[in-house]
């Protein structure tokens, strides 16, 4: 990582916490909303730092881009007043730091189980600390930054192509033999899919006008 | 690497390669360098069309109502009066109003100027002249715009007005709701190319018109569907409700005064040539001149200075097609009664919504039912597939081709093709 990078993801990452700390200090609502936008977009861009763009883009689009314009929206609908304030009692203040430091002890043991030395050397799809310069320019081709680090990969493997696994097989385009490939995600995202769609029916369903029975 | 294709490989070039007189530049410095010139570059070409746009609307619209437009300021077609609004916006006073959130209220319109300045990220100009060329571009891109509304919705909200928090309102519903559209219209021409690399996607189609692709038959009908809901996403006429001035005063506006006031209409101006360049780009070949002259180039000069010269000509060709779309949403403005509300809605969720989803199947759908029939994917020019491996339209393989597996939407569509000939 270099100094850039370094100051960029210090920057982001403050921004993110400092974020979601006013989320949790502020009262006004419009202004936790707006608190919200900086935590979820320097998130995105966190995402970004470390190659992952797709990933961040999608952080974009749903909760920078949808989620959060629902959500002023509810608030916009549901104020009684102009400025809608917020006033929580110590009760919640209490129930709500408890559920905090659950969190805090979930992300921290799930951070701390895992080998950062084994993944930073495997060809890892996630692993990719690639923004930039390191990334080692493919001879004639695009280095992994430019082929959009793993957006061409999470393509593939929807495909049923593992880049990953696959490319070290040695296939050729010359080779006849049917290479053994690894299975991808198509049937468990068409599955997530069809779920995602009958919720939105769902919801439709339950938010139509009810007819009144002429009676 | 033979062309300097994004900010990234500009970094490396500063690194590996270094400048003429201080030598290889450290990482960092190399980074910070090449972020620079870019958001110089992308900066300078989002002031200029607000400037330029405003000039023609004034006159286009004059002329359309018989009148002249302005006339004196700067010599003969008052080609300054832009230049003489900002320094009457910029003197004005910056007013808030006594019940608005102030922090907010002040906020709002920087929030759209980033969304629609980072939309340009992704944008290319010319052959690999984008600011970063990367295969999430379009996706990225969509999901930028979507945040223009959020400033929208600041601004309306915290102006503590009535008038404003209408204008919001209209605006917001009509931005979320003709963004599904637009979103589903833009991957219609994703699908026949392959790839969301907005930089792919035009270079599958040079070589001439014939490799456009609104001439694919689904693909031209989506092109104009994207190009209204491009329009009502930039709050232009006939979709501009939220500022409508009869009713509403100016909408979201009303408050606003001087620079921030200002800040808002550069945003909207930048924004319609964002989506006039990225229709370009989908659907109308890019920096492709149409006759396979800029192809002719490149496969005469595949590197230094005559590539060059191919890639100014090319981004002359973008900026003049780009221009085109934009005078047409200019034309449409003046021209066009307002809709009302319930008229914009139903447009986009009774008729929009069904029909991008038609020609969104019937794109999935078209190559397939081709290759069965007349054992090619495409009528009129080469399969995608094979316009990519013909020397001098694309000399770039990607790492994933060379190990054997192509990007996936090519290899669908060339191996349809291969296996149909005996």
């Amino acid at each position: 990582m270099s100094t850039a990078e370094f100051i960029l993801f210090w920057l982001f990452a403050a921004l993110t916490c400092g974020g979601a700390i006013a989320v949790c200090v502020s009262q006004n609502v419009v202004r936790m909303a707006f608190s919200l936008v900086l935590t979820l977009g320097s998130t995105a861009v966190l995402f970004l730092l470390l190659g992952a763009d797709f990933v961040g883009a999608t952080q974009l689009l749903v909760y920078v881009g949808g989620t959060l314009v629902l959500i002023v929206f509810g608030v916009m609908l549901t104020a009684t007043g102009p400025f809608t304030r917020i006033k929580s009692s110590a009760a919640d203040g209490i129930l709500s730091g408890l559920i905090g430091v659950i969190f805090l002890f979930i992300v921290a043991s799930t951070v701390t189980s895992v080998r950062w030395v084994d993944t930073d050397e495997e060809q890892g799809v996630a692993s990719k600390v690639a923004f930039g310069t390191h990334a080692k320019t493919v001879e004639g081709g695009f280095n992994p930054v430019q082929q959009g680090n793993t957006t061409r990969q999470l393509g593939l493997s929807f495909l049923s192509i593992r880049p990953d696994r696959d490319l070290n097989l040695g296939v050729t385009r010359a080779s006849t033999e049917e290479p053994k490939l690894s299975v991808g995600y198509l049937l468990p995202f068409e599955i997530v899919s069809v779920h995602l769609l009958v919720v939105l029916v769902g919801a439709a369903y339950l938010a139509r006008t009810k007819r009144r029975t002429k009676s | 690497m033979d062309t300097l294709l994004a900010a990234n490989s500009l970094a490396e070039y500063l690194h590996t390669n270094g400048v003429p007189v201080v030598g290889p530049l450290d990482e960092s410095t190399a980074m910070i360098v090449a972020a620079v010139v870019h958001v110089a570059l992308v900066g300078a070409w989002f002031g200029l069309p607000a400037g330029l746009f405003i000039w023609a609307e004034r006159k286009i619209s004059a002329r359309i109502q018989d009148r002249l437009g302005p006339t004196r300021c700067g010599g003969k077609f008052g080609w300054l009066q832009s230049l003489a609004d900002g320094v009457k916006l910029i003197q004005k006073e910056d007013l808030v109003p006594k019940d608005a959130d102030g922090l907010m209220f002040r906020l709002a319109p920087y929030i759209v100027v980033v969304a629609s300045f980072v939309g340009y990220i992704a944008l290319p100009f010319s052959d690999g002249w984008a600011a970063m060329t990367l295969d999430v571009g379009l996706f990225l891109t969509l999901a930028v715009l979507s945040l223009e509304v959020l400033g929208v919705i600041l601004a309306g909200y915290s102006s503590g007005s009535k008038w404003a928090l209408f204008g919001a309102m209209r605006e917001g519903a009509q931005m979320v709701s003709y963004e599904i559209p637009m979103a589903i219209c833009a991957l219609c021409p994703i699908i026949t190319a392959g790839t969301l690399n907005l930089n792919e996607v035009a270079l599958l189609q040079s070589g001439g018109a014939w490799n456009w692709n609104i001439l694919h038959p689904f693909n031209f009908f989506a092109f104009f569907v994207y190009f209204t809901c491009a329009t009502a996403s930039c709050k232009r006429a006939p979709f501009d409700l939220a500022e409508a001035e009869s009713e509403l005063v100016a909408g979201f506006l009303t408050e606003y005064s001087g620079f921030r006031w200002s800040l808002f209409f550069l945003a909207e101006y930048a924004s319609m040539f964002l989506v006039s360049g990225l229709a370009v780009v989908l659907f109308l070949g890019g920096w492709d001149d149409g006759l396979g002259i800029i192809t002719a180039i490149k496969a005469a000069f595949p590197d230094g200075l005559g590539n060059f010269i191919a890639n100014v000509i090319g981004l002359k060709v973008f900026l003049v097609k780009s221009s085109i779309l934009v005078c047409v949403q200019i034309w449409v403005r003046w021209t066009l009664p307002r809709l009302r509300i319930d008229q914009v809605m139903t447009t986009c969720l009774k008729y929009l919504i069904p029909i991008s989803c038609f020609l969104f199947a019937g794109t999935v759908a078209y190559p397939l039912v081709l290759a069965k029939m007349f054992g090619q994917t495409s009528i009129i020019g080469a399969p995608a597939g094979e316009r990519l491996v013909q020397p001098g339209v694309a000399r770039k393989t990607t790492s994933l081709e060379s190990n054997g597996i192509s990007p996936a939407g090519v290899q669908v569509s060339s191996a349809s093709a291969e296996r149909s000939q005996p």
